[in-house]
């Protein structure tokens, strides 16, 4: 956002809605399918590693997406069991 | 172990606010503290998530859930500022039979041992979505606006709730709540609309709550924020936060809206007209 912007009399909520919209569009148009499998196979080889060194739940991982215009992000949450370190 | 409560804002008719009164009530309940997961059931037309601003993080939706693509866990999504606040997304499909009884009821019966509160946002109509949204509920949000038709669709839904849900079938009564949306202060001191009197004269049902028109709605909408969070001191925030007080049990009279601006308003606006 500019300065200019926040003095303009345009209600500035329309302009971030219309950001928000062409995200939101140019990556349904492609479908979501794309990244539900990534998203899926990423957890699946991540659970692996982690087995490797402890047991864990295989639901104590989540992977978390955010798709911005330039980038997209992945969280990953990991729940580790209690004493997780004195297992390892 | 909680055992949430099952909540289904429904209408009948189409654009009278089921999606914006789930936003806002899921996200007033949130910020009380509570487990709070809403459920998008307009299967085809997702549109809760952009509402509470959470497209961006949408990967996996209700019917990957119910054709077991994805776990719970994994399909929900969490609130950017409130902690105990879920989206469960709808899903983009065509396939309007995506989504079976069977699924549906685990779906729910999972929430409710870790959720408060599950707000279903039911799509407009009476079909299988509609069905499939009020079918598991615990209790009902009727929303309508002050006019005919959405009374009437109302009329009809009220119907639906008391013959196709579980609650009726075993027997028991459906509690059922009045939510009137979009009242329009003006229109109601000329009597060009319905009253709200008549409407819960008409509809039979005990009044949650009356929420105004207003345009702090629609900027909380493009911003993708609950008009809860987005302006909490508005006038149909503030009607929402009393609805919930409502909702939670709290025996409170219902605020009917005022116009405001009383003489000044009118000046001001023969000025810019
Ligand atoms: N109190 C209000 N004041 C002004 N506009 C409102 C208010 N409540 C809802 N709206 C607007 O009405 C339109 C429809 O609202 P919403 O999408 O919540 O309805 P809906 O019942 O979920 O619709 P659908 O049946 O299509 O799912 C939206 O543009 C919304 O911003
Ligand atoms: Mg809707």
């Amino acid at each position: 956002m500019n300065l200019l912007s926040l003095f303009s009399k345009k209600d500035k909520s329309a302009s971030v809605a219309k950001n928000r919209l062409q995200i939101l569009l140019a990556h349904e148009r492609t479908g979501s399918g794309p990244d539900a499998m990534l998203v899926s196979r990423l957890r699946e080889d991540i659970l692996e590693v982690i087995k490797k060194h402890i047991e864990i739940d295989p639901e104590a991982v989540k992977i978390e997406m955010d798709r911005d215009e330039e980038v997209t992000t992945l969280g990953i949450d990991i729940e580790l069991p209690v004493k997780a370190s004195e297992q390892a | 172990m909680t055992d949430g409560k099952v909540i289904v804002v429904t209408s009948g008719k189409g654009g009278v606010g089921k999606t914006t009164s789930t936003a806002a009530i899921a996200s007033a309940l949130a910020k009380d503290g509570e487990r709070v997961c809403a459920i998008d059931f307009d299967v085809g037309l997702r549109n809760l998530d952009l509402i509470m601003g959470a497209e961006r993080r949408v990967v996996f939706d209700l019917v990957n859930v119910v054709r077991g693509e994805a776990s719970i866990k994994q399909a929900l999504v969490r609130d950017k500022k409130l902690d105990s606040l879920f989206l469960l997304p709808a899903s983009q499909t065509r396939d309007k039979d995506a989504l079976t009884e069977e699924g549906v009821s685990s779906v729910i019966n999972e929430l409710k041992m870790s959720f408060d509160w599950i707000i279903c946002d039911s799509p407009a109509g009476i079909e299988r979505g509609a069905t499939l949204a009020m079918r598991y509920a615990d209790a009902a949000i009727v929303v309508s606006n002050p006019e005919v038709s959405s009374v009437r669709d109302c009329d009809r839904i009220i119907g639906l709730l008391d013959a196709k849900t579980i609650v009726a079938e075993n027997g028991g009564r459906m509690p059922k709540h009045l939510l009137v949306t979009r009242f329009d202060t003006e229109r109601a001191k000329t009597g060009e609309m319905l009253a709200i009197d008549d409407m819960v004269d008409i509809l039979s049902i005990p009044l949650l709550g009356v929420v105004p028109e207003s345009k702090d709605v629609l900027k909380a909408s493009n911003v993708g924020s609950p008009i809860t969070i987005a302006n909490e001191n508005s006038a149909p925030a503030r009607a929402y936060m009393e609805a919930v007080r409502r909702l939670r049990g709290e025996d409170i009279p219902v605020t009917i809206p005022e116009d405001r601006k009383g003489i000044f308003g009118k000046l001001f606006r023969g000025r810019a007209a």
